[in-house]
């Protein structure tokens, strides 16, 4: 090859690394899900409790994976159902939380996460009904969790019959198959707290932990506390 | 150059080993940490001579052998004939010190009973105690209260993204809280449920891997109250920055009092636990899966050691 070749081979080269590491500083800098911050410290007087209402769907319907499970949250100021997971909240202040559960359960990894924690009282009210431990084996099983594990909160949030005709896209209407579960907890000083659902539900990834389970927006977030 | 040497080596490790050694990573909060602690100044103090007479050779070939303005470029010479002295000092030292902290960190590892690293299901350095202490946990016959002077057995379970904690010898409970008493050997069991983590008690100077299906067993002795972090310490996914906790070590009987009052509160669910055992199964069937005792570890007769697969 010539010495014209061979300098055209190598720029060439060059340059398709140079691409591949931009593409890779790219994708690695961009935000993995749309969404943004769900913003519920203005969504009350100061010092008052916020309501924080959200939604599991088994399959979120839209988006670039619309077969995914994912939580959403009614937006405090548009009072729309937004694909947000993080949700700025005031510090030192009761929140109020309403979970509508629209899919389907079944027995937990671990039974632990059959326990309500951290929760003012530690418990919950599903449907109406006050419950402290939910056996996952029994009835309609688990069908995720809301948990805060740097704030020791787990709530089940248990799971709807699975032969009923269940809601395929979100957001859900509460005329489908749903529970409702209630609780309230307490934030702490003002910080980033990761929360999670720890039912492995990301079907067809190892373990169930992939997919939606590893994706921000989908099954976890940030409980952003922030001073009001 | 050897007074000088002697001088400086002496007064930088009195001045390490009185003022900063006291401070080093981990701490002493076990026996572990307080070994490594020890183990890492002993290294510190054997390395500063070291270090120390490199430096002091390097002033003094500056000194002595390096070009005057003016004179000739310094080649040949003393400079850069052999000297059979001083390469045989330095051979025969560097080579008793490495043999020497060859067998001091032998001897360290099996004194301290793996020195809080995970030893596998079978551990050959366990403590007086352990087998017995574990046998019995397993088979749900044994308790732990400070004036039993046993070992305490502690479950630890990782999952994507937490550690809990199991205490066979209060009923078997699970907690997101890890406590310990003062001045009592543990023998964690490090096992997961999903993929690999790694339980680092840091000031405990324990680290272990958490393998799915394996129990990992490592053992260190608390000494006074005090608080400590555990981390996971092997990349598990996307919370695995979060996949951390607090930890305490109190008193005996602070322990006995929160363990006992943590085994009533958590009764019921504890009724729902998958029995104990060393490893656990994810169902495969369903999408969350239930968890359920290892068919292939237990049970274990009395005569086995722990972890030991029972002959068949």
């Amino acid at each position: 090859m010539s010495m014209r070749g061979r300098l055209t081979t190598v720029l060439v080269l060059f340059l398709v690394a140079v691409g591949l590491v931009v593409l890779c500083v790219a994708a690695f800098l961009k935000p993995g899900t749309p969404g943004g911050v769900t913003d519920f410290t203005k969504s009350q007087p100061a010092g008052q409790p916020v309501h924080l209402v959200a939604q599991t769907v088994g399959s979120i319907g839209f988006g670039p994976h619309p077969t995914w499970v994912s939580y959403m949250v009614l937006n405090p100021t548009t009072h729309k159902w937004v694909q947000d997971t993080t949700w700025k909240l005031p510090a030192h202040t009761k929140i109020d939380m309403t979970i509508e559960q629209f899919d389907s359960g079944s027995p937990l990894r671990n039974q632990e996460w059959g326990q309500v924690q951290g929760t003012i009282g530690d418990s919950m009210q599903l449907n109406g009904k006050t419950v402290s431990v939910y056996d996952s084996y029994t009835g309609t099983g688990i069908g995720h969790t809301f948990a805060v594990p740097t704030m020791g909160i787990s709530v089940p949030l248990v799971g709807v019959n699975g032969s009923d005709t269940l809601c395929g896209e979100g957001p859900c209407s509460l005329k489908m198959p749903h529970n409702e579960i209630t609780f309230s907890f307490m934030t702490g000083a003002p910080g980033n707290y990761p929360w999670q659902c720890f039912v492995p539900c990301g079907l067809g990834w190892l373990y169930g932990n992939g997919g939606p389970m590893s994706t921000q927006n989908y099954m976890g977030g940030f409980l952003d506390v922030v001073n009001s | 150059m050897a007074t000088i040497w002697v001088i400086a080596s002496v007064v930088v490790d009195v001045l390490f080993w009185t003022l900063l050694g006291p401070h080093m990573a981990p701490g002493r909060l076990t026996s572990t940490a307080g070994a490594d602690q020890t183990d890492f100044n002993i290294l510190v103090v054997i390395a500063l001579p070291v270090m120390i007479a490199v430096w002091v050779f390097l002033g003094y070939s500056i000194r002595t052998w390096s070009a005057k303005r003016g004179g000739p470029e310094p080649v040949g010479g003393e400079a850069a004939r052999g000297n059979k002295k001083v390469q045989t000092i330095w051979i025969v030292t560097t080579t008793v010190i490495v043999l020497f902290l060859a067998g001091f960190g032998t001897v360290a590892l099996i004194g301290d009973h793996g020195s809080g690293g995970g030893e596998g299901p079978n551990p050959i350095w366990a403590p007086s105690g352990a087998t017995a202490a574990e046998t019995a946990a397993l088979t749900k016959s044994d308790s732990w209260s400070p004036s039993s002077g046993k070992v305490l057995v502690v479950q630890v379970i990782a999952q994507q993204w937490k550690f809990t904690y199991r205490y066979p010898q209060f009923g078997g409970f699970e907690t997101t809280q890890l406590m310990l008493p003062a001045d009592t050997s543990i023998a964690f069991n490090v096992t997961s449920l999903d993929v690999i983590h790694s339980f680092w008690a840091y000031q405990l100077g324990v680290k272990a891997d958490a393998n799915p299906q394996e129990n990992n067993v490592a053992f260190t002795d608390t000494k006074s109250p005090g608080s400590f972090i555990v981390r996971c310490s092997e990349l598990c996914g996307l919370w695995h920055g979060a996949m951390s906790n607090n930890g305490n070590v109190v008193s005996p009987s602070d322990f006995e009092s929160w363990a006992t009052g943590t085994e009533a509160a958590n009764a019921k669910n504890t009724k729902l636990l998958a029995p104990f055992a060393w490893t656990y199964v994810p169902d495969a069937n369903g999408a969350a899966g239930g968890y359920y005792i290892d068919s292939n570890v237990t049970p274990y007769s009395n005569s086995e050691l722990y972890g030991a697969k029972p002959s068949s």
